[in-house]
C-alpha cells in the first residue's frame, strides 16, 4: 500500500510553502524598518558596521545580490556596488604608478575625492567590505595586512607569505634593503633577492641602485608623498577603458 | 578658548599624528587669543597647538569636544580660517590657558596657508572618529552634558542648545534604530533556520522535490542573502533573475566587446554595466552568476577564467586562433613586445594584452625573456623555423 503525503519530499514541499509565507512577512518587516531607518544606514557609517556584523553573525549576506531584499529595500546594495565601481576605477588609474598595490588610506583619499563634497560619507570599513565583494570577479582583488592597516591589491600578481612579510617590513620607510631583510627576518641572501626580484618584475617595487650604502627597493604603494598627487586627466582616461 | 588644557605635547600610545601646520594663530571666538603664532597639530585623538617660539607652551583639546567646524574664506588682509564649535566645558577639565570664555567657538587662522589640507584631514578624522576605537592611556575628558548656567553671550546659547538637542535627537534615533535592527535580525535568523531545515530535507531525499521547487527555493535564498546550503552541483541552474540578466548582458555587451577586440575583463564589464544602470546595480556575484549561464542559454558570449585567475567575458565568435596569430604577427613585426607596449598598440588594457601574450606563449608561438626590467615576449623561432 502506498502512503501518500508522508516522506521527506512531502515535508520539504510543505516547509517550502511555509517559507514562502514567512518570506512575505519578513519582507513587510524589512519595509517597515526601511521606512524608519533607511536614512540612518545611508548617513551613519557606524550603523552600517553594526548592520553588517549582525548579518554576518546570523549567516546572511546583504550584499550577495542586487535582487536581495536588503539591497532592494534598504538600498545597501547600491551603496556598496557603486563603491566597488569607484574602487576599481581608482586602482586602474593608479596602477601604472604603483603596480597594482595601494594603501587603504590612499585609496580612501582618492575615492572620497572622486565622490565630491556633497556625497555620502564613506568609511574605510565600507571600502573593505566593497573590496571583499569584488573578489568574486577574479582579477586578484585582495587585502594584505600591513602596519595596522591594509594594502589593497588589484592585480593578479602572486604574492605569497614571503612577499607579504617583506611588504610589511618596508612599510615603515617605504623601502627596504637586502641587509634589512636578512637582519630582521634572518633569511639567506638568495631568498631575500628572490622575493625582491619578484616584486620588481611585478612592478610593485622600484630599484634605487644609486642609494648610498646598498641598493634600496622602494614600494610606490607606500610613498606618502604620492598621497597629495591627484589623479591626472590622463590617468582618469584609463579608468573607463 | 576655555576648552583648551595644558599638555606636554607628547602623543599617547595609540595616538597618531595626522597633520601639522605652522603659522597658525588662535582666536577665542572672534577675538585674537592672547597667544602668539604657533603650530597646530591634528592627531587621531586631539587638536593641539604649540607656540612656535616657546615650545613649552602647548595646549590641546580632545576631538570629541568638537561639535562641528567650517571654513572661513580669506579676505583682504585676512587669512583663511577654520571655525570650530565646541561642546561646553566638561566638569573635570584640567587647567588651561583660559579660565573662562564668552564664546563657544574658536578659530584657527592660517597665516602661512595650509588650511585646505588641514580642513580635509580634520574632516576625515571627525568622520572616522578613530579615538573611539583606540582609547589612549591617559583619560581625556570628553564633552559631558551641558551646564546651562555656564554659558553666557546672546546668540551663542541658542546655537549651542539647538546643537545639543540635535545631538540628543540623533542619539535617540540611533538607539531606536539599533533596537529595531536587533528585532529585525531575530526574524532574519528564523529565516536562516527554516532554509537550513529545508536544505537538509532536500539533501536527504533529492528525488522528491521538483526542479521548479528547487529554483523557487534558490530565489528565496537569493532574496534573503542566504548562501545555498544544498551542496549539489548548481552549475548552469541559476535563478530566474540570473537567466534574465544573462540575456540582458548578451544584448548590452555585444557592441562594447566588438570594440575591444572581443574580450573584456569582468571588472570592466561590472563598471560598464553598473555605470549605465545608475541604480538597482548588480552585485559582483550577480554578474558572475549571470555570466555562468551564457553557455546553457546558448548566448553568443562566454565567461572564461585564465590561469592567472583573471575572469573575462569573451565573444563566442571571437576566434582564439586569430587572436594568437595576430599576437605573433605584432610581436614579430616589432621584434619583441612587453604587455604594456602591446596594450598601447592595440588600445587594450594591459591586463588583457598580457593574457593574450601568455596564450600565444602557451601554444608555443612566443617565448619570454623574464628579467627585472620586465617581461618581454619574442617570437619562438624554434617553432616558426626561422633560424
Amino acid at each position: 500500500m502506498h502512503r501518500r503525503g508522508v516522506g521527506a519530499g512531502a515535508i520539504a514541499k510543505k516547509k517550502l510553502a511555509e517559507m514562502s509565507k514567512q518570506l512575505e512577512t519578513f519582507k513587510t518587516n524589512l519595509e517597515e524598518f526601511a521606512s524608519k531607518h533607511k536614512q540612518e544606514i545611508r548617513k551613519n557609517s557606524q550603523f552600517r558596521v553594526q548592520f553588517q556584523e549582525m548579518c554576518a553573525t546570523i549567516g546572511v549576506d546583504p550584499l550577495a545580490s542586487g535582487k536581495g531584499f536588503w539591497s532592494e529595500m534598504l538600498g545597501v546594495g547600491d551603496f556598496y556596488y557603486e563603491l566597488g565601481v569607484q574602487i576599481i576605477e581608482v586602482c586602474l588609474a593608479l596602477k601604472h604608478r604603483n603596480g597594482g598595490l595601494i594603501t587603504l588610506d590612499e585609496l580612501h583619499h582618492h575615492v572620497l575625492k572622486g565622490r565630491g563634497k556633497f556625497a555620502q560619507d564613506v568609511s574605510q570599513d565600507d571600502l573593505v567590505r566593497a573590496i571583499k565583494k569584488l573578489k568574486a570577479m577574479g582579477n586578484g582583488f585582495g587585502m594584505i595586512p600591513v602596519g595596522g592597516s591594509y594594502l589593497v591589491q588589484s592585480v593578479p600578481a602572486e604574492l605569497n607569505m614571503d612577499h607579504t612579510v617583506v611588504l610589511q617590513l618596508a612599510e615603515k620607510k617605504g623601502y627596504v634593503t637586502v641587509s634589512e631583510i636578512r637582519d630582521s627576518l634572518k633569511w639567506e641572501r638568495e631568498r631575500a633577492c628572490h622575493v625582491l626580484d619578484h616584486l620588481l618584475k611585478e612592478g610593485l617595487a622600484w630599484l634605487d641602485s644609486q642609494a648610498a650604502g646598498e641598493p634600496q627597493y622602494w614600494l610606490p604603494a607606500l610613498f606618502s608623498e604620492l598621497l597629495s598627487r591627484d589623479i591626472t586627466p590622463e590617468e582618469a582616461s584609463q579608468m573607463t577603458p | 578658548m576655555d576648552r583648551f588644557v595644558w599638555t606636554n605635547g607628547l602623543l599617547e600610545m595609540n595616538e597618531t599624528l595626522v597633520i601639522q601646520q605652522r603659522g597658525v594663530r588662535l582666536y577665542d571666538g572672534d577675538d585674537k587669543a592672547k597667544l602668539d603664532v604657533g603650530v597646530v597639530l591634528l592627531s587621531t585623538h586631539r587638536l593641539l597647538w604649540r607656540d612656535q617660539k616657546n615650545h613649552e607652551c602647548c595646549i590641546c583639546i580632545p576631538l570629541s569636544q568638537v561639535i562641528f567646524f567650517e571654513e572661513q574664506a580669506a579676505g583682504i588682509g585676512k587669512s583663511a580660517k577654520i571655525v570650530i564649535y565646541l561642546h561646553p566645558v566638561p566638569e573635570n577639565k584640567e587647567p588651561g590657558p583660559y579660565q573662562q570664555s564668552k564664546y563657544s567657538f574658536i578659530k584657527l587662522s592660517f597665516k602661512e596657508h595650509g588650511q585646505i589640507e588641514f580642513y580635509r584631514r580634520l574632516t576625515e578624522e571627525m568622520t572616522q572618529k578613530r579615538w573611539e576605537n583606540t582609547p589612549v592611556s591617559q583619560p581625556i575628558p570628553t564633552g559631558v552634558g551641558p551646564k546651562a548656567a555656564r554659558t553666557r553671550a546672546v546668540g551663542i546659547v541658542g546655537i549651542e542648545r539647538k546643537l545639543e538637542e540635535k545631538r540628543k535627537e540623533t542619539d535617540k534615533n540611533i538607539s531606536e534604530a539599533f533596537e529595531d535592527l536587533s528585532k529585525l535580525m531575530e526574524k532574519a535568523k528564523e529565516m536562516v533556520e527554516v532554509s537550513k531545515s529545508i536544505a537538509n530535507k532536500i539533501k536527504d531525499k533529492q528525488g522528491d522535490i521538483t526542479e521548479d521547487e528547487t529554483i523557487r527555493f534558490k530565489s528565496y535564498l537569493l532574496s534573503m542573502g542566504i548562501a545555498n546550503p544544498v551542496t549539489r552541483e548548481t552549475h548552469g541552474s541559476g535563478t530566474q533573475y540570473h537567466i534574465q540578466l544573462a540575456r540582458q548582458l548578451g544584448d548590452i555587451l555585444q557592441a562594447p566587446l566588438e570594440e575591444r577586440g572581443g574580450m573584456m575583463a569582468l571588472t570592466e564589464v561590472y563598471c560598464l554595466v553598473n555605470r549605465a544602470r545608475g541604480m538597482e546595480l548588480l552585485s559582483p556575484e550577480d554578474l558572475v552568476n549571470a555570466c555562468k549561464m551564457f553557455e546553457s542559454l546558448k548566448l553568443p558570449l562566454r565567461l572564461r577564467v585564465f590561469d592567472s585567475g583573471v575572469m573575462v567575458v569573451q565573444l563566442q565568435s571571437h576566434s582564439e586562433e586569430e587572436m594568437i596569430a595576430s599576437a605573433l604577427d605584432n610581436v614579430s613585426d616589432k621584434g619583441s613586445l612587453t604587455a604594456e607596449e602591446f596594450a598601447k598598440l592595440l588600445g587594450l588594457s594591459v591586463l588583457l594584452s598580457k593574457e593574450r601574450l601568455l596564450l600565444a606563449e602557451k601554444v608555443g608561438h612566443l617565448c619570454r625573456d623574464d628579467s627585472v626590467e620586465g617581461l618581454r615576449f619574442y617570437p619562438n623561432l624554434r617553432l616558426t623555423n626561422n633560424f
